[in-house]
């Protein structure tokens, strides 16, 4: 009789989603305090201290890594886990090779940063693990690969629910664009160091195919399959509309691998590149939109829990400004407008309202959401939750605001003259310029950190709670069990 | 009649692979690909030459610290660029780049023509304590640059890995005698791989980058790589629409 009771709490694999869980809550921790101090070496120099390890331009990829692949790839793996068994009705195929994508991606990311901050770097962004560490990634990502359609094959009911098609989508796609982007010919088998396959221009392309691809398919895709689970379940109602999802997600997979050269205006590349990739870039914009009405009206006739429910508000500002985000994008590709921000700090601007607001928000919101169900306990705080809501938000405001004056400053500086036709200021000019945006950057991202640091500490009383629960539980209903199922 | 109903999709995970893997592959396919071919993609100039063995250090240093993530090298075709940076950049001119160098950000300024404008003392000054020179600039101090000796044990391997991806440098007679139809004897005897050694440790000698005669630095190699940029093409040579053709 023991057996059936072990059978039932075992229906699903979770202790792969609860791993996964507490490591983007710390990936978070780690990627969030380097995003931080890096943003304060750009405001106050001396931060650099003359450290190799923790210069600015070898520290920066380690917090892109930690935040994207570390605190997104991690939470990434634990909801479509958790989600696929959920709405396969089926336990997570291979038991081992979960475990080893868990082993394998944190062995990644950690080496990825250590190696960084010791020099070893493609210089690729976003894509700077040199090739050892890209060869684990594409074994773990293959595993990842396996599992998921493993667990889809032993699904119980014929139809394979949208957010697995995100999911997968997003898979695809990665292990795609992270094969190419990364061909490179190692100087020895015994050296980090490699030289990429393609020069120049293909090189280029090659990178910002995969770089906003990245965006396209780690950083939205997937978070909108994390979308397609998490807002009907939280709102408690089906999603808005089905025909809808699926529009929007043949269109945005199609559309998303043409825009990546947008990333390349007025640059060496042809143009006939550069346009093709502009107008998809404007197209994209209506399958980015499809996606945030569908989740933002799901909760029609239920708005009233956006006043009562923390983590629905972070569900749903993640929307807003995921759609803010999308629309920002198509702007900045248009070939004139990316003559004035490109290069600037509007960019770093656009990619954290899109990140911050977007891919950290619904991941929060998913979270919260999960994590209480995962330990079979409530949230430790509700109360945290709405305060960490107001401090991200205000966060990312005042990050998004200071990038975008400080961008748009430097353009126009760059291109004004005087009256004789000569260049107004001298580049230095418009460094002193946006020199107190810099710190109000800073200050943002120390607001964004600070609700972090309070979700890391929910998280951990939550688990706590729900383990002290689960131990009182054992002690005192062995007895009872045994009755029951006698 | 055929009558297609997405619910085939929806029940068949090989469907739905092979679908989702055929539309995420055409937009790579459609613009990539492409560019190995169209002729004009690289337009024709004269000058632009693989990297001498210090240089190439140089861009290896250059990429270990993270340069690329302050500082563009691609000169757009704007007035406002032309006046503070010079002639736009050409694709030929980093068709020897493994990997490119373009950058996306200029917290710093572009640098795909740094070279020859400031001196090889005010570079040095500048990596080591950018302030002492520029007293707003926030780039961080790279004094370490300065004191560490310049690795050049493993030259010829890098020198071969890059020839194994396509940049000439010579490994016998015949490809010597190519590059001395292509860029002159003098240049061709710098590709050679079986003489970089010496040829590195003389050109730090001769030029004596970093101001200390008594050892190679790692400065001496990336003050080499930043006063060879955007130098190679002769400007004075074309027509102020000789490139308009390849855009």
């Amino acid at each position: 009789m023991a057996t059936e009771v072990i059978g039932s709490t075992e229906q699903y694999n979770f202790e792969i989603v609860k791993k996964f869980s507490i490591m983007a809550v710390v990936w978070g921790l780690i990627g969030m305090s380097i995003g931080v101090y890096i943003a304060s070496e750009l405001a106050w120099p001396m931060l650099n201290m003359d450290i190799p390890y923790i210069t600015f331009s070898r520290f920066r990829p380690a917090h892109t890594t930690s935040v994207i692949f570390g605190f997104g790839g991690s939470a990434l793996f634990a909801t479509s886990y958790y989600i696929v068994q959920r709405t396969c009705q089926a336990r997570l195929f291979g038991d081992g090779l979960a475990t080893f994508t868990f082993w394998g991606w944190q062995a990644a990311i950690f080496l990825a940063d250590i190696s960084y901050m010791l020099g070893y770097t493609q210089s690729r962004e976003y894509a700077e693990m040199e090739w050892p560490i890209d060869i684990l990634i594409e074994v773990v990502w293959l595993s990842y690969l396996a599992v998921y359609v493993g667990t889809i094959m032993k699904r119980k009911q014929p139809h394979i629910y949208v957010a697995n098609w995100f999911f997968l989508a997003f898979i695809l796609a990665t292990a795609l664009l992270h094969t190419f982007n990364n061909l490179a010919v190692p100087i020895s088998m015994f050296s980090m160091k490699s030289y990429s396959l393609f020069a120049g221009t293909q090189d280029a392309m090659t990178q910002w195919w995969y770089g906003h691809n990245a965006v396209g398919f780690f950083l939205t895709a997937a978070f909108l399959g994390m979308m397609y689970y998490f807002v009907p379940k939280q709102a408690g109602r089906p999603i808005f509309s089905y025909r809808l999802s699926i529009i929007h997600f043949w269109a945005l997979v199609f559309l998303y691998m043409w825009v990546g050269a947008h990333h390349l205006h007025w640059t060496a590349l042809p143009d006939w590149t550069s346009t093709l990739a502009a107008t998809f870039s404007i197209m994209l914009l209506l399958p980015s939109w499809g996606g945030m009405i569908n989740g933002i009206l799901t909760l029609s006739g239920a708005w009233d829990k956006l006043r009562t429910d923390p983590v629905m508000r972070f569900l749903i500002v993640a929307l807003s400004f995921y759609g803010m985000a999308t629309f920002e994008g198509p702007l900045m590709a248009l070939k004139d407008v990316n003559a004035l921000s490109h290069y600037t700090d509007w960019t770093v601007g656009h990619v954290h309202s899109g990140a911050l607001g977007w891919v950290a928000m619904i991941t929060f919101g998913s979270m919260y959401h999960m994590i209480p169900r995962l330990w079979n306990t409530k949230i430790w705080s509700e109360k945290l939750i709405g305060t960490h809501f107001w401090l991200a938000t205000i966060g990312v405001l005042l990050y998004i605001t200071a990038m975008w004056i400080s961008g748009i400053t430097a353009g126009l500086m760059w291109r004004a003259y005087d009256q004789y036709g000569n260049l107004q200021y001298s580049f230095v000019d418009s460094v002193a310029a946006i020199h107190p945006l810099y710190v109000m950057r800073a200050v943002g991202g120390a607001f964004f950190l600070t609700g972090m640091v309070l979700m890391a500490i929910n998280v951990f009383m939550t688990i706590r709670q729900g383990d002290r629960e689960a131990a009182r539980l054992r002690a005192t209903s062995p007895t009872k069990m045994t009755a029951a199922s006698a | 009649m055929f009558n297609f109903k997405h619910e085939w999709i929806e029940t068949n995970i090989g469907l739905l692979l092979v679908l989702t893997m055929l539309a995420i592959s055409v937009g790579g396919m459609v613009e990539i690909a492409p560019l190995f071919f169209i002729k004009g993609t690289i337009e024709k100039v004269d000058g632009v030459r693989p990297y001498t063995p210090l240089e190439l250090r140089g861009r290896d240093i250059y990429q270990r610290e993270g340069c690329y993530l302050c500082h563009s090298q691609m000169i757009r075709p704007f007035r406002d660029e032309a006046l503070r940076y010079g002639h736009y950049s050409l694709a030929a001119e980093s068709q020897y780049d493994h990997p490119f160098q373009w950058g996306s950000k200029r917290t710093g300024p572009d640098l795909a023509r740094v070279g020859k404008k400031y001196s090889n003392e005010w570079h040095v000054e500048h990596l080591v304590s950018p302030r002492s020179v520029v007293p707003q600039s926030v780039m961080p101090n790279f004094p370490w640059l300065l004191t560490t000796p310049l690795n050049i044990s493993d030259i010829t391997e890098r020198m071969m890995a890059l020839r194994k991806v396509g940049v000439p440098y010579s490994l016998n007679k015949q490809e010597y005698d190519a590059n001395v139809k292509k860029f002159g004897a003098k240049t061709a005897e710098m590709l050679n791989i079986a003489d970089a050694r010496k040829n590195l440790i003389k050109q730090a000698q001769e030029e004596n980058y970093d101001g200390d005669r008594s050892n190679i630095s790692e400065m001496d190699a990336l003050v080499a790589y930043l006063q060879v940029l955007g130098t190679m093409v002769d400007f004075r040579k074309y027509d102020d629409d000789a490139f308009v053709k390849y855009r």
